[in-house]
C-alpha cells in the first residue's frame, strides 16, 4: 500500500510540474505582456518602462524559474491591478471556494448515490424513470441557468435564502445546490450502471446463498464494489466545481476564487491569473491522488499495481 | 469411518432429507416459455453423495438453484413436493428460506475465480457466514474458518485468513468456497460442478476432499457434473438428466454394471481414459442435437439422437423401476436392463 501511495505521488509531482510550464508558457503566448498591460494609449517608452518593471525584458526561462521559485514558496508576486500579494487575495478567497465546492460534492453525491442504488434495484420503475428524468435535464441545463431559476424561485419569491452574499451559511445553499446538481446526473449514472453490473455478479450470488440478508447484500457486497469508479469520478468532478464556480461565483456574487479569476482576467492582471490557474490544477492533482489511494483502499487489486 | 454408519442408520430410519417431485422451471423467453426443467423426481438421503449428471444445458443448475432458492427473478418454479427435512420449500416465508441457506443448506459454485468478493478477505467472508446464522463472537467465526481453511488442505492458514481472493489460485479459491459451505454444518452441500473450471490434478484433490469431508461431516452432497468418469468415483447414488428430464436413476453400483437408457449407454460408451481426453468433449460423442426446451416436446425428448428409437417412442415413456431403486425412462428400459445392455443389433433391427 506505501510503495502505491509513494509510486502516485511521483507521478503527481511530475504532472505537477509540467502543468506550471504549461501553466506559464499559456501567458507568454498569449500575447506581448508588456502591450497589454499598458494598454492601447501606452506610448513606446511606457510599453518598455513596464517591460523593464515587470521583469519582462529577461529571457523567458530565467524568467519561468524566477517565477517558479516563487510560487513553491507560495509566492506569486503581487497583483497588477489590487495592488497587493497575490497570495493574500487567495488566501482570502480560498474559503469560500473551497467551502462551496465541498458543500456541492455533498450534495452531489447524497442525491445520486442513494438514487443511483435505488434506480438500479428498481429498475424501469417510476422512480428509476425519475431519475434518468433528473440525469437528462441536469445534462442539458447550463448551471447559470439553473442557478438563476433557483434564485427566482427560494430568493425572490419564496425568500428562504439569501440571492447573493457569503456572510452566512444560507448563502452557501442555492449555489452549492446549483453547483452540485451539475454533477449529479454522471455520478447517478454511474452508481446505477454499477450497481446493475455488480448485482449479476457471481459473488452476489454466493453472498445470498450464505443466507446473507438483502441488505448486507446491498450494502456491503454490492454498492462497495459499484462505488469504486463513482470515487474517481467524484474526485473530478470536485476539481471540475473548483473551476467552474467561476460561473456560479459571478451568478451569486461569492467573493470566491471564481470571482476572482473571472476580474482578473478581464483586467489582464496575469500574476493573479496565473496563480489561480496553477493552484486549481494543483487541487485536481491532489484530488486524483486521493481517488487513486481511495480507490485502493476499496479495492485491494489495485494495490498491486 | 464412524459417520458412514451413522449417515446409514438414518437412512434407514427416517425420510430422505431432501424429497422433489415433479420439479419444473420455466424461463420466459423471447420466443416463449423456455422449460429449463420439466418435471423431474429425485430424493437425497441424509449424509449421501448424488451425482446430478448430464450435458451442458440440461438444467443441472437450475434444477439446484430452485433448490436453493436463488433462482432469476423471471424464473418460475412448481411442484408436486419440494420437502427439504420436513420444511416445504414451495410455501415457506423467504424470511425463513434465507435462514436455511447457507446454514443448513449450502452451495459451492462452479466458477471459483469470481464467486468470492473482490473487495474482502477471506476471513471477513467466511466469518460472516457464520456469524450470519448463529451467535457467535468474531474470534469464535475466526477460529472456526482457521480451522476449515486448514482442514480443507490450506497451508499459512492464518495468513490466507488476511488475504484478498484475487491472491489465490484457482484451485485455493474452490478450497476457500467448500470451507465456507461448511461454516455452519450444513446437512446438504450442492456442488454445481466445483471442479469443471479447474485443472486436472487439482480437480483429483477437490473430489478427494469432498468424498473425505463428505463421510467427516456426515453431509449429503448433491455434485453436479456433466463427466461420468467423476461420477464413478465419488457417486453413492446417481441421476442422470437429460433436456430437462432425469432419464435415468440408481446406486452409482447398478448404473455402472446395468445402465437402462440408450442415453446412459451411449455416455458410457464414451467415457475417456482419465487424462488423456479433454473436458467436455466427452458427451459430444453421442451423434444429434438436444431438443429445443422452448414448448412442449413430443414423445421421448431423446428419440432424435437414439439408435434404439421406434414408433412408440412418439409417446413420452414413464419413469419406470427396472429393478428396486432403478428407475428408467425408456419404452425399453426392462429390455435394455437384460445381461447384454450394450449389444444394441438385437433390439433396433
Ligand atoms: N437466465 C436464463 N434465461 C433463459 N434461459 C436460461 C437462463 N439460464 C439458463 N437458461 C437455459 O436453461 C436451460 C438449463 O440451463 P442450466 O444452466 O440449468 O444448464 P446446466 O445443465 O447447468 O448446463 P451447464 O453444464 O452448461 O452448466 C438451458 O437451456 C439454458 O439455455
Ligand atoms: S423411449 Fe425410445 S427414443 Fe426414448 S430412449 Fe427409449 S428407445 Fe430411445
Ligand atoms: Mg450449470
Amino acid at each position: 500500500m506505501w510503495a502505491f501511495v509513494f509510486k502516485r505521488t511521483l507521478i503527481a509531482l511530475s504532472v505537477a510540474l509540467t502543468i506550471s510550464v504549461l501553466c506559464f508558457s499559456l501567458l507568454q503566448l498569449s500575447g506581448d505582456l508588456a502591450l497589454s498591460i499598458g494598454g492601447p494609449e501606452a506610448t513606446a517608452e511606457q510599453v518598455e518602462q513596464i517591460r523593464v518593471d515587470y521583469g519582462l525584458d529577461r529571457p523567458v526561462i530565467q524568467q519561468f524559474t524566477t517565477w517558479l521559485w516563487g510560487a513553491v514558496q507560495l509566492d506569486f508576486g503581487r497583483s497588477y491591478y489590487y495592488q497587493s500579494e497575490v497570495m493574500d487575495l487567495v488566501v482570502e478567497r480560498l474559503p469560500v471556494t473551497m467551502t462551496l465546492g465541498i458543500l456541492a460534492l455533498a450534495i452531489a453525491l447524497g442525491v445520486s448515490i442513494p438514487l443511483g442504488v435505488v434506480a438500479a434495484l428498481k429498475r424501469g420503475s417510476w422512480i428509476d424513470r425519475m431519475a434518468m428524468a433528473i440525469a437528462v435535464t441536469g445534462q442539458a441545463m447550463p448551471n447559470f441557468w439553473f442557478g438563476l431559476t433557483l434564485i427566482i424561485v427560494f430568493a425572490v419569491k419564496l425568500q428562504w435564502f439569501p440571492a447573493a452574499g457569503s456572510d452566512s451559511w444560507q448563502g452557501f445553499v442555492l449555489p452549492a445546490v446549483a453547483l452540485g446538481y451539475y454533477a449529479t446526473p454522471a455520478m447517478m449514472r454511474l452508481t446505477r450502471s454499477g450497481m446493475l453490473e455488480v448485482l449479476e455478479a457471481d459473488y452476489i450470488r454466493t453472498a445470498r446463498a450464505k443466507g446473507l440478508r438483502t441488505g448486507t447484500v446491498i450494502f456491503k457486497h454490492a454498492l462497495r464494489n459499484a462505488v469504486i469508479p463513482v470515487v474517481a469520478l467524484a474526485a473530478v468532478e470536485l476539481g471540475f466545481m473548483l473551476g467552474g464556480s467561476v460561473v456560479i461565483e459571478t451568478v451569486f456574487s461569492l467573493r470566491g476564487l471564481g470571482q476572482l479569476a473571472w476580474n482578473a482576467i478581464s483586467r489582464n492582471d496575469y500574476p493573479v491569473v496565473q496563480a489561480i490557474v496553477l493552484i486549481i490544477a494543483l487541487f485536481y492533482i491532489v484530488l486524483t491522488l486521493l481517488a487513486d489511494i481511495l480507490n485502493a483502499a476499496l479495492d485491494p487489486r489495485l494495490r498491486a499495481r | 469411518m464412524s459417520n458412514l454408519s451413522t449417515a446409514e442408520h438414518s437412512a434407514a430410519t427416517s425420510s430422505p432429507l431432501l424429497t422433489v417431485k415433479q420439479l419444473r422451471v420455466d424461463l420466459p423467453v423471447a420466443k416463449g416459455t423456455l422449460h429449463a426443467v420439466r418435471g423431474i423426481d429425485f430424493h437425497v438421503e441424509r449424509g449421501e453423495m448424488l451425482c446430478l449428471v448430464g450435458e451442458s444445458g440440461c438444467g443441472k443448475s437450475m434444477t439446484s438453484l430452485a433448490l436453493m432458492g436463488l433462482l432469476p427473478r423471471k424464473a418460475q418454479v412448481n411442484a408436486d413436493c419440494l420437502n427439504f427435512d420436513g420444511v416445504d420449500l414451495l410455501t415457506v416465508p423467504e424470511r425463513e428460506r434465507s435462514n436455511l441457506r447457507g446454514a443448513r443448506m449450502a452451495m459451492i459454485f462452479q466458477e471459483p475465480m469470481t464467486a468470492l468478493n473482490p473487495a474482502y478477505t477471506l476471513g471477513n467472508q467466511l466469518s460472516e457466514a457464520l456469524r450470519r446464522h448463529q451467535r457467535v463472537s468474531r474470534q469464535a467465526a475466526h477460529d472456526r474458518a482457521l480451522y476449515l481453511l486448514k482442514r480443507v488442505g490450506i497451508s499459512a492458514a492464518e495468513e490466507r485468513m488476511r488475504q484478498y481472493p484475487h491472491q489465490l489460485s484457482g484451485g485455493l479459491r474452490q478450497r476457500v468456497m467448500i470451507a465456507m459451505a461448511l461454516m455452519c454444518e450444513p446437512d446438504l452441500i450442492i456442488a454445481d460442478e466445483p471442479t469443471t473450471a479447474l485443472d486436472v490434478t487439482i480437480q483429483a484433490q477437490i473430489l478427494h476432499l469432498l468424498r473425505d469431508l463428505q463421510q467427516e461431516f456426515g453431509t449429503a452432497i448433491i455434485f453436479i457434473t456433466h463427466d461420468l468418469g467423476v461420477v464413478a468415483r465419488i457417486a453413492d447414488r446417481v441421476a442422470v438428466m437429460y433436456a430437462g428430464e432425469v432419464i435415468e436413476t440408481a446406486s452409482a453400483q447398478a448404473l455402472f454394471k446395468a445402465p437402462s437408457h440408450p442415453y446412459t449407454q451411449g455416455l458410457l460408451r464414451c467415457i475417456p481414459t482419465p487424462g488423456k481426453t479433454l473436458p467436455g468433449s466427452r458427451l459430444q460423442a453421442i451423434p444429434g442435437v438436444v431438443p429445443s426446451l422452448v414448448g412442449k416436446i413430443e414423445g421421448c425428448a431423446f428419440c432424435n439422437r437414439c439408435d434404439q428409437a421406434d414408433e412408440r417412442c412418439r409417446t413420452t415413456p414413464p419413469l419406470q423401476a427396472v429393478a428396486g431403486e432403478h428407475f428408467s425412462r425408456c419404452h425399453f428400459a426392462h429390455q435394455l436392463a437384460s445381461p447384454a445392455p450394450l449389444n444394441d443389433q438385437e433390439v433396433t433391427s
